[in-house]
């Protein structure tokens, strides 16, 4: 059956936490034993969680958003002048074609315009959404994860993955539930 | 002295400082919040829909008899050719902008206590925008063919658009600030939809939010991306803010016009917008607060906060009309002297400058007492007189100046008719339309980031 389709028998184990220090606490203590591949899933944003879960990485969004901002105020700079220095000159008392200071209204709109859209566009595409679907949705607990649950998950593809050792010892670490995530 | 109060030493809440209040877990605030989604109806709504919709359908009469006719059915003349369309974009625009003040520069600032009406703010912004936008449009009298009198593509006539008019800075200041405040307000609301998701029991809108959502899962790596985003456009929407009330007076303050040429315009309109804003967030939460039994959420700190910076921006706002005295005094040009101290107010239109000092500095004082500012009824009735004094206050701007030029032959008094009256009245039907669907439809209060005021949340605050 699923065994044959997909590369380990389960996705992982999802452990339910009543606290957020109760999770932190596990994360610390499962990444002391090796295991890598995890993920937590929290009703609010905690940044030590995810720091503990991308390894303290940064996040790439603000790159994306330096160049989409660069690239919104190179296309307006480079469209007005083009506009109105060689295809469409208007000659306004001798001033000079290039008023660059008329310019910059709306470059500044158009960088604040590119880097917003790359900001949201990025965020999301990073994040590998939008996807409606997911193992983790299999657990019927999960959906206390957007209220008042944390979960922590180990993926089954992490070489310390053992079915019967990683349930103990997420068990042991105070977890209230611990459950099979299904593909 | 009083005994000493333990309780209150120990942690205890003390209500007016509150921005949440005791007692409150994540499940007991989310399932608060969600009822009004989730609920029925309730019938007070129908009532006060009925009432916006019926205003906007008088919108949609004045629009439908502008296009048929033309603009000639507005109160426009020679020499005043800006007329209640200008008014009430300005007007629109700025109410938008105490939504991005408290969802973006207060986020910054890491205001705490905006959080129960960032979004509600926000959403007003983007309803505010869509009001505003319609003025602009339907004055050219022909909006279809708008695309190629403001947006610069090219085209069969081989002309483009003049870069170095503030009417074009504004097409590109005011589409950017409507996109990126639905960005925004998008954003934030993605892991609210998926809370929904997660809680309603009906198939049909588990899909709905299933799809609006995205798929949301509240994972780690996702809030790390997130955080970092949503931080950023904070960032970004600061600046714009500033920048587009800016360039909405560049409108003024770029013409040569007395009564609008002068270097104060840009920031005074910035506060003029701001104060706008904060008076239209008053007028609106103060009612849905009561009415939806938010006051655990939206409390007494919030309104008292909020009536602060409506005095302070209101206060800047009166210092901006001195400095028009000031500049034009000093300018010692005849033209500028006449429009401002002595036209202004003891000429044609001096009970709309009255009016004005009134509402907008008069009426605001009261706000120095804590006792108004905790009074919600008496901050509604000062919100109220606000907004109408920030109309006047475009109408002394962009009506006095005009119909009292510089040559006195071609001075002429100007008043909105009917259709003006009309499509005004029927943006504010819209607006409130709007507002009402907003407040039934998606959770008016962002539940991801109150969960952060609760105590569950302080470890989001622990340095790591």
């Amino acid at each position: 059956m699923a065994a044959t389709r997909f590369p380990t028998p389960t996705y992982g184990l999802l452990a339910e936490f009543d606290a957020p220090q109760a999770l932190i606490a596990a994360l610390e203590a499962v990444r002391e034993k090796g295991y890598r591949k995890l993920d937590a899933f929290t009703p609010f944003p905690i940044p030590k969680v995810s720091e503990l879960v991308v390894d303290h990485r940064k996040s790439k969004v603000p790159l994306i958003v330096l160049c989409g901002g660069l690239l919104g105020a190179a296309t307006a700079l480079a469209m007005q002048t083009w506009i109105s220095v060689v295809d469409y000159p208007l000659n306004v008392g001798n001033r000079p074609l290039f008023s660059w200071p008329a310019f910059i209204p709306v470059t500044f709109e158009l960088l604040v315009l590119f880097a917003a859209f790359s900001a949201v566009f990025g965020m999301f595409i990073l994040n590998g959404l939008p996807r409606p679907h997911h193992p983790v949705f299999n657990v019927e607990r999960f959906e206390r994860a957007t209220t008042d649950r944390y979960f922590l998950l180990i993926e089954a593809a992490d070489p310390n993955f053992d079915r019967e050792r990683t349930r103990e010892l997420l068990a042991s670490l105070g977890a209230s539930e611990v459950n099979d995530v299904d593909w | 002295m009083a005994a000493p109060d333990v309780s209150s030493a120990a942690g205890a809440v003390d209500l007016d400082r509150s921005v949440i209040a005791p007692g409150h877990s994540s499940e007991s605030m989310t399932a608060k919040i969600s009822s009004v989604v989730f609920g029925k109806t309730p019938p007070w709504m129908y009532l006060v829909f009925a009432v916006s919709f019926s205003l906007v359908m008088v919108m949609n009469l004045a629009i439908a008899r502008l296009l048929f006719v033309g603009t000639g059915i507005w109160g426009l003349n020679v020499p005043v050719a800006w007329g209640f369309a200008i008014i009430n974009l300005v007007w629109w625009i700025g109410i938008g902008h105490a939504g991005t003040l408290i969802s973006a520069i207060l986020l910054l600032l890491n205001q705490r206590w905006r959080t129960s009406i960032n979004r509600f703010a926000e959403a007003m912004t983007l309803f505010a925008v869509a009001c505003a936008v319609m003025f602009p449009l339907l004055h050219t009298g022909r909006p279809w063919l708008a695309a190629y009198w403001l947006l610069p593509y090219p085209n069969t006539m081989g002309i483009w658009p003049n870069f170095r008019s503030p009417l074009i800075w504004d097409v590109f200041a005011i589409s950017t600030y409507g996109t990126v405040s639905l960005l925004f307000w998008f954003t934030g609301l993605v892991p609210d939809l998926a809370t929904l998701r997660d809680r309603t029991r009906n198939p049909l809108l588990k899909i709905i939010f299933g799809v609006l959502s995205m798929g949301w899962r509240g994972s780690a790596r996702h809030w790390h991306n997130y955080e970092s985003a949503y931080l950023l456009l904070a960032g970004l929407s600061t600046p714009l803010v500033v920048s587009v009330h800016s360039v909405i007076s560049f409108d003024f303050s770029v013409s040569q016009l007395p009564g609008g040429h002068a270097t104060i315009f840009p920031p005074y309109f910035v506060a003029g917008a701001v104060f706008a804003g904060f008076a239209m967030v008053m007028l609106v939460a103060i009612p849905v607060r009561k009415a939806f039994g938010l006051e655990d959420f939206i409390t007494s700190r919030h309104l008292q906060n909020m009536a602060k910076l409506t005095l302070v921006t209101g206060m800047i706002v009166v210092y901006g009309y001195a400095m028009e005295f000031f500049f034009a005094w000093y300018s010692g040009n005849p033209y500028e002297i006449f429009a401002i101290i002595e036209n202004r107010p003891a000429g044609n239109y001096a009970l709309a400058w009255w009016s004005l000092i009134f509402c907008n500095f008069l009426a605001i004082q009261p706000l120095w007492f804590k006792k108004v500012r905790q009074t919600p009824w008496m901050l509604w009735i000062i919100s109220l007189i606000v907004s109408v004094g920030m109309w006047l206050e475009r109408f002394v701007i962009v009506v006095i100046s005009l119909s009292r030029d510089f040559l006195p032959s071609s001075w002429d008094m100007y008043r909105g008719t009917v259709w003006d009256w009309a499509l005004y009245l029927g943006t504010i039907g819209f607006f409130f339309s709007l507002m009402f669907l907003f407040v039934r439809f998606v959770p008016m209060i962002a539940m991801f980031e109150m969960r952060h005021l609760l105590p569950e949340g302080e470890v989001a605050h622990e340095e790591s």
